[in-house]
């Protein structure tokens, strides 16, 4: 396909970006307008055909950096200074129409969320082929003709027809690789990979992963991919640049960076963060147990668990693992009487639980709290953090002013933040003190279970660990129990004492955590096993080889 | 939090006339010239120095009929309008967060009298009912309740499947508290702005009940009652009738300019700062 001309221009200097700055104009409320700089003169050079792994973690500014190479700033970001200079000339100097000509054209961007970025109302070719049109580098046959080609590359199924399907008929990992092929059809120069597999099951991701991987060789385009992943970019990229604060901390080789790392902060990156935790020996018997539970949803047709028991044993805590789909939630709200099940019994405590919410005494549901994947939205955005964390010690045990205000302080201090938060709101916090806060409201009602709903998967590394060692402090202080559902096998390994592994809708391993991660593994554990990103190089030709079933989102 | 440099040009145009037809509303009997009932002159008689905007169809001085008609018009549709809002919203938050029969039959019995031309279905009720106010302020409220209900109802069925109001139903809030503490403060911008967009719809429902002599009755008159009873008078040049058609379309401009400003101020993420 590259023909003689193109194959020649593939060396070379394709991206250099000079002391790239950026600012915004914040609006703190009741206060005068503020100019903060986002981006502190990045400096970054990019050869044609090779891919930069830009990563750090949330507010490091490296989304920001990589829009600032197609010349756009997000949600009010300027560029205020420094150059960037994309195939021999400066874009910010072009003008509109100068970069209307790049986009699409020169230097394609593919989103974190591809559901939220195809439009709903229009078949995935017409806007696979748009841009290819739009900049008259194709006619309509022969755009498409390429994205076909471009389709079976990636590995989607049935190729010819996949693009008559609306965004909603394919899954999230297809979505995820037309995205892609859209951002290659017009055979641009730049892909900008918005942290494309941030949001995909792990099983999933590997695929995606791979297919993007081979899709960036074959075609010989360059890249920026951005992600907070270090052992996903360790797979994609020639280089790899470290960046903190909006400022660079450190830029080398893939292997250098993974291997010998010269700043700390990269060391803490790259150093695995397992936490050391001893597994607890299960009691006679347990205080929750959930007994051959069959859920569905709409009147009973479609089943999402089949036929489920676990035991949950008081202080200790029992992981979830399974892909999206595989009914993980589903048990939760099984178990919260959200969702009440049609067969099976969930006993506590020695008596039976009214299946249905409404028919629960207020007693039974102070036992049961739980914390959910977005803390954003798992708060109230109009209460402030005391009202939030303050209502359950209101509402379950009648306390009011001084006596509230103290409980919540003592909270507060529980989680690691001051008494200075009582007052703020929700949006007044990042999303690692938000995740606490809700922690803290589970925790007012003193319960026997916490529910733990992908509460980390949210997040950015380091913060999740530090909620992770806040959960295992928690529980020894307090001796609550935790149901921890997640789909990212490391986490379990740090906070688990028993795991259940769900597959559509039905356990398909159960036990301690040593019985559950020791060999022999059924297919589905060790495809789940296999496919957590490791910190090595090399490390996804071994996965994808040693693969033994499909996941399920294919 | 407000910064009065902040609030642009029409805004300010909207708050200053929509406060001055408040002030005249609330202290029509000190402020009018004469009083509401008063003949003082001529029929029709020309704008003088004792009588700034001349005499009506009885000679009344129009001026002072202005003003006790501002008291009017305003009074009622501020009334009808607060009984649409505390009827639809409450209405409208319960069905979404009760769901099920009751949402269904309530949405249904909505749709029901949406279907009926809003006039129309006034004017007959009100020609069959005794003609007072309280009966002018049930008949708009209700009827104008039901497009607060579809309003309230779709913001809080959004709301309502939000994780943090799971959370209070897990906790086993009552629905007292869901409704007015979990999601009330969450839909009040968008009820806000509509606030004003309904009222001016009080003002023009009102209005037009009048002038089909079905609103307020004589000899006490809003300002669609006056032009109802000067209307004759164009063909003649005179243009008493003008002048209240005028103040109507003056506040129902002012209070959308203010409404406008309202809207963009709330349902902006960053509270209208960053649109300039």
């Amino acid at each position: 396909m590259p023909d003689e001309q193109s194959r020649k221009a593939k060396s070379g200097r394709l991206l250099d970006i000079r002391n790239l700055r950026i600012e915004a104009t914040t609006y703190p409320p009741g206060e005068p307008p503020k100019t903060i700089t986002l981006v502190h003169d990045v400096s970054l050079t990019l050869e044609r055909g090779k891919v930069l792994g830009l990563i750090g973690e949330s507010g490091a500014g490296k989304s920001t950096i990589g829009l600032a190479s197609m010349g756009y700033g997000r949600g009010g970001c300027r560029i205020i200074g420094g150059e960037v200079v994309l195939n021999g000339r400066d874009i910010l100097k072009g003008g509109r129409s100068g970069l209307r000509k790049l986009r699409g054209r020169e230097v394609c961007y593919v989103a974190q969320s591809a559901a939220a970025a195809f439009n709903p109302a229009h078949q995935l070719m017409d806007q696979v082929v748009e841009a290819s049109l739009l900049h008259g580098t194709a006619k309509r046959a022969a755009a498409e003709k390429r994205a076909v080609e471009l389709f079976r590359k990636l590995g989607l199924p049935d190729p010819e027809n996949i693009g008559k399907r609306y965004p909603h008929q394919v899954s999230g990992g297809q979505l995820q690789r037309v995205m892609t092929a859209m951002a290659l059809c017009s055979e641009p120069d730049l892909i900008v990979f918005d942290e494309p597999t941030t949001a995909l099951d792990v099983t999933t991701q590997i695929d995606v992963l791979a297919a993007i991987r081979d899709a960036i060789r074959d075609t010989g385009v360059a890249a920026l991919y951005i992600t907070h992943d270090l052992a996903v970019v360790a797979q994609v990229a020639d280089e790899i640049m470290v960046l903190r604060h909006g400022r660079l901390v450190e830029w080398g080789d893939t292997r250098q960076i993974i291997k010998e790392p010269r700043q700390e902060y990269t060391n803490a990156l790259v150093s695995v963060h397992e936490i050391e935790h001893q597994e607890k020996k299960a009691a006679d018997t347990p205080f929750l147990s959930v007994k051959n539970v069959t859920a569905a949803y709409g009147q009973g047709t479609v089943k999402v668990l089949k036929n489920v028991s676990v035991d949950i044993h008081s202080g200790q805590t029992l992981a979830v693992v399974g892909e999206s789909g595989s009914g993980k939630s589903t048990l939760a709200r099984a178990i919260t009487g959200l969702l009440p099940p049609m067969e099976g019994s969930i006993t506590f405590g020695g008596k039976k639980l009214s299946n249905a919410l409404s028919a629960r005494s207020k007693e039974d549901l102070r036992q049961l709290q739980m914390v959910y994947q977005m803390a954003d939205v798992a708060m109230n955005p109009r209460q402030p953090i005391s009202t939030i964390i303050g209502r359950p010690l209101e509402f379950y045990f009648g306390m009011k002013g001084a006596e509230r205000d103290r409980r919540v302080a003592e909270l507060l201090d529980k989680i690691e933040m001051g008494k200075g938060f009582a007052d703020r709101y929700p949006a007044e916090l990042s999303g690692g003190q938000k995740q606490r806060v809700c922690i803290a409201r589970a925790l007012a009602a003193k319960p026997k279970l916490i529910i733990c709903d992908e509460v980390t998967s949210a997040l950015d590394p380091l913060v999740a660990n530090g909620i992770l060692k806040l959960l295992l402090e928690l529980q020894a202080e307090e001796g609550v129990a935790y149901l921890f559902i997640t789909h990212d096998l490391a986490t379990v390994r740090s906070i688990a004492d028993s795991i259940a592994v769900m597959y559509r809708g039905e356990v398909v391993r159960y036990g301690s955590k040593s019985e559950v991660l020791a060999p022999p593994f059924d297919p589905y554990t060790d495809l789940l096993l296999s496919s957590v990103p490791e910190m090595e190089i090399g490390w996804l030709d071994k996965a994808i080889a040693s693969r033994r079933m499909e996941s399920a989102g294919n | 939090m407000l910064d009065i440099k902040r609030i642009p040009l029409g805004a300010w145009i909207g708050l200053i006339l929509t406060s001055l037809f408040l002030i005249c509303a609330i202290f029509a009997p000190w402020l009018a010239p004469y009083g509401n009932g008063e003949i003082v002159g001529d029929v029709w008689g020309p704008m003088t120095s004792t009588n700034l905007l001349g005499t009506d169809n009885l000679g009344r001085d129009l001026l002072s009929r202005m003003i006790y008609g501002a008291r009017i018009t305003i009074f009622i549709a501020v009334l009808a309008t607060a009984l649409a809002f505390s009827l639809g919203s409450i209405l409208g938050f319960t069905a979404a967060v009760v769901g099920g029969w009751f949402d269904s039959l309530m949405s249904r019995f909505v749709d029901l009298l949406m279907s009926i031309p809003t006039l129309i279905f006034a004017l007959v009720v009100l020609s069959v009912l005794p003609a007072n106010i309280l009966t002018l302020i049930l008949v708009m409220g209700i009827l104008d309740s039901t497009r607060v209900y579809r309003l309230s109802r779709a913001v809080a069925v959004d709301i309502n499947v939000m994780d943090f109001v799971e959370a209070a139903k897990l906790r086993g809030e009552g629905r007292g508290w869901i409704i007015f503490r979990e999601i009330l403060p969450n839909a009040l911008s968008p009820l806000v702005s509509e606030l004003g967009l309904r009222f001016i719809y009080a003002v023009l429902f009102l209005s037009a009940l009048s002038f089909l002599g079905l609103g307020v009755q004589p000899p006490s008159a809003d300002w669609g009652g006056m032009v109802k009873e000067n209307k004759d008078g164009i063909v003649f040049g005179i243009p008493a009738a003008l002048i209240p058609a005028g103040a109507i379309a003056a506040l129902a401009i002012s209070v959308n300019l203010v409404a406008d400003w309202i809207l963009n101020r709330t349902t902006d993420l960053k509270g209208g700062r960053g649109n300039a």
